[in-house]
């Protein structure tokens, strides 16, 4: 049988490091475009829900968030669950004037058209969710979405 | 003039540049959070109704109560499986059964929660109901319903089939007033 023969020494091997700046700055371009800072810390903390059937959004203009969660300073906001809008924690009276505020936001032929994403903590009671959808109903934003993970188990 | 030394090509050391590039990178893999626009959809109703009463057949009353005990048309909840299969029944029922829908465009499925309900337990029944119209519609042009949630609306072709699917089946799903204690 013929030997294989060593072409070279092992000592000579050497992977070309050249091209892995230019790698990682790709990478990191990737993250810097994807990156949204968040503009204000939440004040409350939530855990949403996994469901099966989610749909992604399309139109992420058109999207206005709304949190319902318990505070994360307890101390000054009680232990209850809150509504959070715009980065601070609002008054249920006030989420008619925060939809207009949108509202405002979007042009003309978009206003009807505003989508309420509902980031609702999993063990909030229904009771505040739907005084918060009667109040949306109010200010005639009815699209709503309620913001939900895939389940990962299933 | 000559010059004093031979020209030589200048090198910049860009050795570490990759560990620049590394720190920056972490920095944004850390501080990333991809933001979820996604989950359940569901329109409201409009403020002012002119409310026409509603025939019972064409109701399919899910009712949840503050202990998260679910009523499926006034029997106990057994399965989510069993809950999809009734609600399939009722909205494909035209008119066969007395007691379900007369048609699919008058079926309305309604979700009626107490105040004191879970999130968690209303969002699990909203996503099984969902899932049923999904089913139904998928099955109508011959996909899943995984594969019916993914058509892209702004694409013509898939625009058109999730017309034709949609076509006649409104997802009638009414979350009523929840009832005060």
């Amino acid at each position: 049988m013929a030997k294989f023969k060593k072409s070279y020494q092992l000592g000579e091997i050497e992977i070309p490091t050249s091209a892995l700046p230019d790698i990682i700055f790709m990478l990191l371009f990737f993250f810097m475009v994807t990156t949204v800072l968040k503009e204000k810390e939440d004040k409350v903390k939530y855990l949403i829900p996994d469901a099966e059937q989610i749909k992604k959004i399309e139109k992420k203009s058109l999207v206005t968030e709304v949190i319902i969660g318990y505070p994360k300073q307890s101390v000054t906001f009680g232990s209850e669950a809150v509504i959070q809008a715009n980065g601070r924690i609002i008054q249920l009276s006030e989420v008619p004037q925060f939809i207009e505020e949108s509202k405002s936001k979007l042009s003309e032929f978009e206003k009807d058209q505003l989508i309420v994403l509902l980031k609702v903590d999993k063990d909030v009671e229904m009771g505040i969710v739907t005084d918060v959808q009667q109040e949306l109903r109010k200010a005639n934003a009815r699209k709503v979405v309620y913001a939900s993970l895939t389940e990962l188990k299933k | 003039m000559k010059r004093s030394k031979s020209r030589q090509p200048v090198k910049i050391n860009s050795g570490s540049m990759a560990d620049i590039a590394f720190l920056l990178l972490i920095f944004f893999l850390v501080t990333t959070t991809i933001i979820t626009h996604q989950g359940l959809s569901n329109k409201l109703p409009p403020e002012i109704t002119d409310e026409q009463p509603i025939h019972d057949r064409n109701l399919f009353k899910i009712l949840i109560n503050s202990q998260n005990k679910i009523l499926v048309e006034g029997k106990d909840f057994e399965s989510y499986e069993k809950l999809q299969k009734q609600v399939k029944e009722f909205v494909l029922n035209s008119g066969v059964d007395p007691n379900l829908s007369v048609s699919p465009q008058k079926a309305i499925v309604s979700l009626k929660v107490d105040r004191g309900t879970k999130y968690d337990t209303f969002i699990q029944v909203l996503d099984a109901i969902q899932g049923t119209y999904y089913e139904i519609y998928g099955e109508r042009i011959g996909i899943t319903a995984a594969e019916f949630r993914k058509l892209n609306s702004s694409d013509a072709a898939d625009r058109t089939r999730y017309l034709e699917a949609r076509e006649g089946i409104p997802m009638n799903i009414s979350i009523a007033e929840p009832s005060k204690i």
